[in-house]
């Protein structure tokens, strides 16, 4: 890997030469566990580590799970049954699963938003960025399927909605629709092939995830100050940086470990807290639930989906320019795929040189109103298709499209950024070399 | 600018208790108290053997528990039965068909509970966790962070909160409910007052039953919940030892790069 200049792992013994000579993996997770990591990443970048853990504890415990379950839709809610009443500790490896969604999509907003902030997303980073965006892709529709196996309530209505959005595409949709489900409605091919799916997409993450590493490990961290490492030599570059391990992985560590007391109080205390009393009901094609919704993770995008009615004019001029073939509905869906396309593209909307917000006066402002709008969106996406909802919806889409197609490319232009220090060891002795110099003849 | 736009917020955040109020429908569900809430509650033996008579005198002519295997009933973590009463309750209360001899026999632990949908009854094995008792305040959900689901208290409220009062409609009767959703629902009043004669000389006011047996269908529907509370505890007091390790370990780690040692 080229990047940051750092010492490579050089075979020494015999049999370490014989083995390099012929497969350089020793080298490989050397100089992986090894690379030179800017030494002042604050807390916001251990999320990187609890993502990791959740891909695992997910394989982990689905893998188990699989064993027990039965994809059908005749004994699958008995099968869950079966596994939370008589499977030895398949209760908490049902829980854990569970939950584990919901921790998966914690880190990764929060992981997303960190790079929103430190700009992360720019250049040269723009593959990690949009390999990222892809990895969230998968996750969001690997969470969706596996919320169908139980076959409650909720997930039969859940996949009834979402796969009914492919059915508003012109034209081709109801084809598309018909397609993706099996049949005409979610039955039993639907369950098979989501079971099927969920079981391999977690994979295609894992395989993502490397590329995801690897990118960045080329181009080297991002860290709070936005500026690069020093890569003239490497005693330059031992100023700016310290080896991953140990410093970086006790540090991952210790986030995770308090994390997961979080979590796994969250399984042993509350576990139903997240989810939805509906979906312990068998699925009934016959009877429709009062109110269908997502989970939380999805409630952002879903109030957006929901967002445009066909009273909003931007619809309504959508739809008279293509002479109809955009409806409402089709907008909605357009709008939720253009909200996320929308974090993708940041690279290129973000016209600003300087990368983190620390030193940019009003981007700062922007980008806390953003994270303001994305938990209102979540909160609007629970409530009822009805005022004042509607409007906030609207008001919320509107600045989630405004803040990426509008305020970033002209931030950039408008903005006076701050002085940002030169060098990442002066930002990292400003925090803690001062400090220790005063404090030393007191102890 | 910013100034005009924080009181814009504010004000529109102002208008949403008001709307939110006018748009709730749900019934009323008393906060009961049951012995299983908390980090750290567990279930009442005597409540779910209670609940269990309650069940199998006056529930069962309608309902079933298809997913409850007889013979967790003399789980530890449950009622804790003795094997040979379960035996007994088994062979005297229900006959299920047997493939194999191709008729009627008396159930035996093995079973699982009858399946039972008289009069369109509902299955109760996962009632208590298919419905939430409380909900919002406006949807944020902190009600049930601090009361619980409310998976229990809105059977018990359901059972105790008949009024007494009936109307016809499409020549079925309903029923007015204060717990139910809309308030009126076709299941007759189930419950009156010294119904069931329980062992241990409980009280068995309808008020009392209800509890009894709503914890009763708390157990059918979680009955791994000590044994989870349990791991629970033991996961978080561990997962907080290893934080304060690796604290220590970070801080003493870095500590020669940040000037500190």
């Amino acid at each position: 890997m080229s990047g940051i200049p750092h010492d490579h792992y050089e075979p020494k013994t015999g049999a370490e030469k014989w083995l390099h000579s012929r497969l350089p993996i020793v080298g490989l997770i050397y100089d992986t566990i090894m690379i030179p990591t800017p030494k002042n990443l604050n807390w916001w970048w251990i999320w990187g580590i609890v993502l990791a853990f959740c891909l695992a504890l997910q394989i982990v415990t689905g893998i188990v799970l699989v064993m027990h379950y039965t994809p059908h839709v005749d004994l699958a809610f008995a099968s869950v049954e079966h596994i939370m009443r008589n499977v030895n500790g398949g209760h908490m490896l049902r829980y854990l699963h569970m939950n584990g969604a919901s921790l998966f999509f914690v880190a990764v907003y929060i992981h997303i938003f960190r790079g929103l902030y430190y700009g992360s997303y720019k250049a040269p980073r723009e593959i990690t960025w949009i390999v990222g965006m892809l990895i969230y892709l998968l996750m969001m529709g690997t969470a969706f399927m596996g919320y169908v196996l139980p076959w409650g309530q909720m997930s039969f209505w859940g996949a009834t909605v979402i796969t009914g959005l492919f059915g508003a595409i012109p034209f081709i949709g109801e084809a598309i629709q018909t397609w993706l489900l099996g049949g005409p409605a979610v039955d039993n091919a639907t369950l098979n092939r989501f079971f099927s799916l969920h079981y391999l997409l977690p994979f295609v993450i894992a395989a993502l995830v490397i590329v995801h590493i690897w990118a960045f490990h080329t181009t080297g961290n991002n860290n709070p100050t936005g500026v690069d490492v020093r890569r003239g030599s490497k005693e330059e570059a031992k100023k700016d940086t310290l080896p991953f391990w140990p410093y970086f992985v006790i540090k991952d560590f210790l986030g995770l470990a308090v994390v997961l007391v979080v979590f796994w109080a969250i399984v042993g205390f509350m576990p139903n807290y997240l989810g939805h009393p509906d979906n312990y009901i068998e699925a009934n094609p016959l009877v429709t639930p009062a109110h269908i919704v997502p989970e939380w993770y999805f409630l952002p995008f879903y109030a957006i989906l929901r967002a445009f009615t066909s009273e909003v004019w931007v619809v309504q001029f959508a739809s008279f320019i293509t002479g109809g073939i955009i409806d409402a509905k089709f907008f909605g869906v357009i709008a939720m795929f253009g909200a996320i396309l929308a974090m993708a593209l940041a690279p290129w909307l973000d016209t600003s040189n300087v990368r983190s917000g620390r030193y940019r006066p009003m981007f700062k402002w922007w980008f806390a109103l953003l994270v303001v709008d994305f938990f209102a969106l979540m909160w609007l996406g629970a409530m009822p298709a009805e005022e004042p909802y509607a409007s906030f919806s609207l008001i919320a889409s509107a600045y989630w499209f405004g803040y990426f197609f509008v305020i970033l490319p002209l931030l950039g232009v408008i903005e006076k950024p701050l002085a940002q220090p030169a060098t990442i060891e002066e930002d990292f002795d400003a925090k803690y070399g001062k400090k220790s110099s005063e404090a030393t003849p007191a102890e | 600018m910013f100034k005009k736009l924080a009181t814009g917020a504010a004000f529109a955040l102002a208008l949403i208790p008001a709307a939110s109020f006018a748009a709730g429908g749900a019934g009323h569900i008393e906060d009961y108290d049951f012995s299983f809430e908390g980090p750290f509650g567990t279930y009442d033996r005597n409540q779910l053997q209670r609940g269990l008579q309650v069940y199998t005198e006056v529930c069962a002519a309608c309902h079933g528990l298809k997913l409850v295997p007889i013979r967790t009933l003399s789980d530890e973590d449950g009622p804790n039965m003795p094997e040979d009463q379960v035996r007994a309750y088994a062979a005297d209360n229900f006959t299920v068909y047997d493939p194999e001899l191709d008729e009627d026999r008396p159930a035996k632990p093995v079973d699982h509970f009858p399946e039972n949908n008289n009069a369109g009854a509902p299955d109760l094995s996962m009632m208590a966790k298919a419905r939430a008792g409380f909900h919002g305040p406006y949807g944020l959900g902190l009600n049930q962070l601090f009361k619980g689901m409310g998976g229990a208290e809105y059977i018990a409220s359901l059972l105790a909160g008949y009024t007494g009062e009936t109307k016809q409609e499409a020549g079925t009767t309903f029923y007015e409910n204060t717990a139910f959703p809309g308030g009126w629902i076709s299941m007759a009043p189930p419950l009156s007052d010294e119904q069931v004669e329980y062992a241990d000389g409980h009280p068995n006011d309808v008020e009392s039953m209800s509890k009894d047996v709503a914890a009763f269908l708390m157990w059918t529907a979680e009955p791994k919940m000590m044994a989870r509370k349990q791991a629970g505890f033991v996961g978080v007091l561990f997962l907080t030892v290893l934080s304060v390790l690796l604290y220590l370990t970070n801080k003493k780690l870095w500590a020669p790069v940040k000037g500190k040692d």
